[in-house]
C-alpha cells in the first residue's frame, strides 16, 4: 500500500434541518487500500457515502476524492469513481452485453474499447453462455460479480461498494472478496460497507460510525487489541452498545 | 400441531423454485431456514401462509391443511414478509389498529404480547410508517404480525440488511416470543444466526441439504478445518489454492479456512511450503467448525 491519498476528508458534516446526520468526520484512505466503512443502521454511513461520491452537498467541511473536491468538482468525482450497491447495480431487463455497453457508454469509453472490455469481462467471469440473457435471470451472486466488474469498466482509482454481498451465498461471497483483493492488489482503492463482520476482518482498515461521527478507525487487528476482544463482531457490539 | 411439510414442490414456468421439500416444525419450536437468495425460502413461506399454491405435495400449519383450510390458517398465523409491506402513509398507531381490526381484535386485548416491542416505537406512534428508520419499521412489522396473538409466526428474512447490534436484539425478542408458546419459522441468509435456532434446515437451490440441531450439524461434520494466516492474505489464498492436496480454501474472518484432501495431512509440510513462498508470521492451527463451513462444504458437494 502506498501513501498516496485517494480520499481525504476534513471536518465533514451534513445536517438535515435540526438533525445532524454526519457530524464532523475526518479521515484518509490510501491508494490500493481496502477500507471498511461500518456502522449501525442510521449511523450516517449512507449520507457520508453520498457526499463522497458527489451526489450530496456537505453542509460544512471538505472532502477530496481522487484529487477532486466533492463540493466544487462533483462531476469530475463521479467520472473518477466506480460505484455499486446491493439495491441497484444493473438493469434487469437489459442483457449482460447490453448492460456492459450501456455503462461503458455512460463512462465515456470509445466503441472499440467497449467491445474489447465486453469480450474480456465475459471471458473472465465465464459468462459466455449467458451473455445474451437478461441480467434479471442471473442468480444474485453472479449479478453482483458482474456489477463489480462493470463498476470497474472505466478503470477508476477508487470503487465504492455499498453492501455488495447482502444475501449472497457464502461461497460466492468469498469469491467476491477474492475479486476485491485482486483489484486492490492492482492498486485500486476499495471503499466498502457491509453488515457481515467477518468481511470487516478482510479490510486493511476499518472505521466504525456511531451516531454521525467516527467512533473508531484502525486496522482490524489493532481494534480487537484496543477493545480486548477476539472478533470484529465483538468490537462492533461493544461500540454500538456503549453509546446507548 | 406446528408445521408439517410433505414433498412440496413449486415451479415458475420451467424454473423449479422448491423441489420436493419435506420437514416438520414442532409446536413451540424456533426453526430456522438457512440459505442464500434464490434458495426457495420465500416461495416456501408463501405456500405455508396460503398465498401461493404448490404444484405438488401437502402441508399443514397449526393442524390445518394449506389448501382446504386456508381461511383457518390465516386466522392463526402471523406473517412478516421480507419486503416491508405495511401502509407507508398510515401512522404507526394506525397500522397497528388496522391489523388488529382486520383480525377482529383490539390492540388493548393483546397488548401484553407486543408490549415489550411496542414501547420501543411508541414515542413515534404518530409518525407515518414510511418515515421510520429501518430498525423501527422492522419492529412495527413484527407488532402487526403479532397483534392477533398467532399460534405460528412466519418471519421471512427479518434481519437482512440489519446491522449486527439490531440483529442481536431482534433474536433476543424472538427467544422471548418463543417462551410465550409461539411456534416460529424464520429464514435468514446469515449463517451465524443458525446457532440461535432449536433446529435448522440448510437450504440451497430449492432443496434441503440437511436438517438437525445446530450443535449436531457441527458435531457430525467429519473434516478437519485449519485456520491459516500470514502477512499477505491475498497471496496466501492464491498459494493455498495451488497446494496440491487442497480440498477447499475459503476466507473466514481474520483467517483462511483450509481443508486438505489427505487423511494423513501433515500441517508442518504446508507451513514449510508457505514459508518457502515468502510468507511471514504464518499461523496454522485447527479451527472450530461453524455452520457456514458445513454449508459451504455441502454446496460444494452438490455442485
Amino acid at each position: 500500500m502506498s501513501q498516496e491519498k485517494i480520499i481525504s476528508v476534513k471536518n465533514l458534516s451534513k445536517k438535515f434541518g435540526a438533525f445532524t446526520a454526519v457530524n464532523n468526520i475526518s479521515f484518509e484512505v490510501y491508494k490500493g487500500e481496502i477500507f471498511g466503512f461500518l456502522g449501525a443502521n442510521g449511523a450516517g454511513k449512507t449520507t457520508a457515502m453520498k457526499m463522497l461520491i458527489g451526489i450530496s452537498n456537505p453542509t460544512s467541511g471538505e472532502a477530496k476524492v481522487a484529487g477532486f473536491d466533492v463540493k466544487t468538482q462533483s462531476e469530475m468525482v463521479k467520472k473518477s469513481i466506480g460505484y455499486m450497491s446491493q439495491k441497484f447495480s444493473m438493469y434487469d431487463d437489459l442483457t449482460i452485453k447490453e448492460n456492459i455497453t450501456f455503462f461503458g457508454g455512460i463512462y465515456g469509453l470509445s466503441k472499440i474499447r467497449i467491445k474489447e472490455k465486453t469480450t474480456q469481462l465475459i471471458q473472465e467471469l465465464q459468462l459466455e453462455e449467458v451473455a445474451d440473457k437478461l441480467v434479471g435471470s442471473l442468480p444474485l451472486g453472479w449479478k453482483q460479480k458482474l456489477a463489480f466488474s462493470v463498476a470497474l469498466l472505466h478503470e477508476p482509482k477508487i470503487v465504492f461498494l455499498d453492501e455488495p454481498t447482502g444475501g449472497v451465498d457464502p461461497i460466492t461471497r468469498r469469491q467476491f472478496w477474492e475479486m476485491i483483493y485482486a483489484e486492490a492488489h492492482k492498486g485500486t482503492t476499495v471503499f466498502v460497507t457491509t453488515h457481515y463482520m467477518d468481511e470487516a476482518e478482510y479490510c486493511d482498515r476499518v472505521s466504525i460510525m456511531v451516531e454521525g461521527h467516527i467512533e473508531a478507525l484502525d486496522t482490524p487487528k489493532n481494534l480487537k487489541q484496543q477493545y480486548g476482544v477476539d472478533s470484529m463482531n465483538e468490537v462492533f457490539l461493544k461500540l454500538a452498545r456503549n453509546i446507548e | 400441531m406446528g408445521i408439517q411439510v410433505q414433498n412440496i414442490s413449486k415451479s415458475y414456468h420451467d424454473i423449479a423454485a422448491v423441489k420436493s421439500i419435506t420437514f416438520e416444525v414442532k409446536e413451540g419450536e424456533l426453526f430456522g431456514l438457512i440459505g442464500p437468495d434464490g434458495a426457495g425460502k420465500t416461495t416456501l413461506f408463501r405456500i405455508l401462509t396460503t398465498l401461493l399454491l404448490a404444484n405438488e405435495g401437502t402441508a399443514t400449519v397449526a393442524g390445518f391443511d394449506v389448501v382446504k383450510e386456508y381461511k383457518s390458517i390465516r386466522n392463526v398465523v402471523g406473517y412478516m414478509p421480507g419486503k416491508f409491506s405495511l401502509y407507508q402513509d398510515l401512522t404507526v398507531e394506525e397500522n397497528l389498529n388496522f391489523f388488529a381490526t382486520i383480525f377482529g381484535t383490539t390492540v388493548e386485548e393483546n397488548y401484553d404480547i407486543i408490549k415489550e416491542i411496542y414501547v420501543q416505537i411508541e414515542p413515534f406512534k404518530n409518525r407515518r410508517a414510511g418515515k421510520l428508520s429501518g430498525g423501527m419499521k422492522q419492529k412495527l412489522a413484527l407488532c402487526c404480525a403479532l397483534i392477533h396473538k398467532p399460534k405460528v409466526l412466519f418471519l421471512d428474512e427479518p434481519t437482512t440488511g440489519v446491522d449486527p447490534v439490531s440483529r442481536k436484539e431482534f433474536w433476543e425478542m424472538l427467544k422471548r416470543l418463543q417462551q410465550k408458546g409461539i411456534t416460529i419459522l424464520v429464514s435468514t441468509p446469515y449463517m451465524d444466526e443458525a446457532a440461535l435456532c432449536d433446529r435448522i434446515a440448510l437450504i440451497q437451490k430449492g432443496s434441503i441439504l440437511k436438517i438437525d440441531t445446530p450443535e449436531n450439524i457441527i458435531k457430525k461434520y467429519d473434516k478437519i478445518i485449519y485456520d491459516v494466516q500470514s502477512n499477505n492474505t491475498y497471496q496466501l489464498i492464491q498459494d493455498l489454492k495451488n497446494y496440491p492436496s487442497q480440498y477447499s480454501v475459503f476466507a473466514f474472518g481474520e483467517y483462511i479456512h483450509y481443508i486438505d484432501k489427505k487423511s494423513v495431512f501433515n500441517p508442518l509440510e504446508l507451513e514449510n511450503y508457505l514459508k518457502k513462498n515468502g510468507h511471514q508470521d504464518v499461523v496454522l492451527k485447527i479451527s472450530k467448525t461453524t455452520i457456514e463451513d458445513v454449508f459451504m462444504d455441502l454446496t460444494k458437494l452438490n455442485q
